[in-house]
């Protein structure tokens, strides 16, 4: 529809328009201009995140203590259920800091991508009162996620150092295995944005596809170890939860190895997700706000 | 065509060209609204009876200038808010075009901010989210809140306030900066008096620094009093444009 405007026949008044050099009201900016747009916007993006992040816990008694609670009661769920009732903790060296970490890290993408969905769809108001280029939301809401997820990090050091592992140098490698997944985070969050926008029925059908992701990324058991080697074991090692996953918890446990290529997997997730991601949400920006 | 003729030596600053807006608005329930029914309409691959077209805006044509401010008015439902959405660049025209000098603010009153933060929060994020620094938006914070007089509130959670002063809120922020075209649906409806007063004062004041400021209101007097032309809106369709008295007065007339 907005395209139509371009290949029209000049009018009078769109004659006119050119000469006083107006511009279409709903124009998307090319891409490059629109990133310096963003750029622009960086104050507002994290001044939204940090107010998101204070509201959060806003209704609840307890407050900002949920920060801390939220993780640990998941972990607390999952341990309950395969460490004690399905036993998969067999054969799995320190099962409680390789649970717990595979909680932790599928938590901060599952919610980066809940919260995407809704960043556009649940924001109408403020986008149809202020112009800021939209992209803002999105990017705000996956910092809030971050910043929920440093919480939760300084929570799985402390779990991680109980069970009894040893403090190394390779601790150091969780801050670039979360850097990218952040920069995976974004880049799935953006997409799942614009698809939110156009169908809110997508709110609706998430939780189902998080779940059978989660089931699918050896967060409680080892993938080797319970399925078969061939297509489908490739598939669930390969896939970028797993990986990142996988990265954190050779970093954390000392007697863990992620897998072979993890680290170019781990790059390659995040440029692609990201790349693709913002190029499609912006695909979409003058149409954001129709409802 | 004959507003183009007029604009000799004056700057267009918003050009509305043969303006067509066709909503399509889901969730008109006809029938019955329950799951089988809904399933029926799948299988059948029928249209759901619950999308309905709505054609807003037909074939709406001006151009405003610089200094000018438009009072829009018209009954209920005679499609003031779609035009300034669309001129605000929110509503993708379905035919036509609109061409604008800048990017168009829209000032509305479903324009929520963010209820779960504080006056003073939402002041900063408001700000930043229009394009000001950081410092910039701390320079100006004490001229809102001043002109909000919202006083003590300002550190209450947003959700709070009346609906009066989150309009004065709103309209204080957006108020701050000096825009091109300025876009005002219903802003100073619940204002009390003190308040409207200075907001008219405002709007004076933002037509004079150059921009364009549009107001769409069912209050005729504030468009009388703070506008210098007026275009009366009848189902879509422009059926006046011209100077504010005049209009107003054709108007009052014809719904007496």
């Amino acid at each position: 529809m907005s395209t139509a405007t371009a290949t029209r026949p000049a009018t009078p008044r769109a004659e006119l328009a050119a000469e006083h050099g107006l511009s279409p009201s709903s124009a998307r900016p090319p891409l490059p201009q629109y990133l310096r747009q963003v750029w622009a916007r960086r104050h507002f993006i994290t001044a939204f995140a940090t107010s998101r992040t204070a509201t959060l816990y806003s209704g609840a008694r307890l407050g900002q203590i949920w920060q801390v609670l939220t993780p640990l009661m998941n972990a607390g769920v999952y341990y309950l259920i395969f460490g004690i009732l399905f036993s998969s903790r067999r054969n799995i060296d320190n099962f409680t800091a390789f649970l717990v970490t595979g909680v932790f890290l599928f938590t901060f993408t599952q919610r980066s991508v809940t919260s995407g969905a809704r960043a556009i769809s649940g924001n109408l108001s403020l986008i149809r009162a202020l112009h800021f280029p939209r992209a803002a939301l999105p990017l705000a809401f996956t910092i809030v996620e971050l910043q929920q997820m440093l919480v939760s990090l300084a929570v799985l050091g402390v779990i991680v150092l109980l069970t009894g592992e040893p403090i190394t140098w390779a601790w150091l490698l969780v801050v670039p295995a979360l850097i990218l997944q952040t920069i995976f985070n974004t880049g799935l969050s953006l997409a799942i944005a614009r698809i939110g926008a156009r169908v809110p029925d997508v709110s609706q059908l998430l939780p189902f596809l998080t779940r059978t992701w989660l089931y699918m990324s050896g967060v409680f058991f080892s993938i080797p170890q319970r399925v078969h080697a061939g297509p489908l074991q490739d598939l669930m090692m390969a896939n970028p939860a797993t990986v990142y996953i996988e990265l954190v918890r050779d970093a954390l446990i000392d007697r863990h190895d992620a897998p072979q290529h993890a680290w170019i997997l781990a790059v390659s997730w995040a440029v692609v997700a990201f790349c693709v991601g913002f190029w499609y949400f912006w695909g979409a920006e003058e149409k954001y706000g129709r409802g | 065509m004959a507003d183009i003729q007029h604009t000799n030596g004056q700057v267009p600053t918003v050009i509305v060209d043969d303006l067509h807006i066709v909503y399509r608005v889901y969730g008109a329930t006809v029938g019955k609204g329950n799951a089988p029914a809904a399933f029926k309409r799948i299988l059948k691959r029928q249209k759901s009876p619950a999308l309905r077209e709505v054609h807003a805006v037909r074939g709406v044509s001006f151009t405003s200038h610089r200094g000018e401010s438009i009072g829009l008015i018209g009954r209920n439902g005679s499609g003031k808010s779609t035009l300034l959405r669309a001129i605000a660049g929110l509503l993708p025209p379905t035919r036509g075009a609109v061409f604008t000098d800048g990017q168009p603010t829209l000032l509305g009153v479903n324009a929520a901010l963010m209820s779960d933060l504080t006056g003073e929060r939402n002041i900063i994020l408001g700000c930043l989210a229009m394009g000001l620094t950081p410092a910039q938006a701390k320079e100006r914070y004490d001229d809102i809140v001043e002109f909000s007089g919202l006083g003590e509130f300002i550190d209450l959670p947003m959700r709070t306030y009346s609906s009066g002063m989150q309009q004065r809120l709103r309209f204080a922020i957006a108020a701050v900066k000096s825009h091109d075209v300025l876009l005002i649906d219903e802003a100073l409806a619940t204002g009390d008096a003190d308040f409207r007063k200075r907001s008219e004062e405002r709007i004076r004041e933002l037509r004079d620094e150059a921009g364009t400021v549009f107001l769409v209101s069912h209050s005729l007097d504030v468009v009388t009093k703070t506008c210098t032309r007026a275009i009366w809106l009848d189902q879509g369709s422009i059926k006046m444009d011209g100077d504010a008295e005049t209009v107003v007065n054709a108007y009052s007339s014809a719904t007496r």
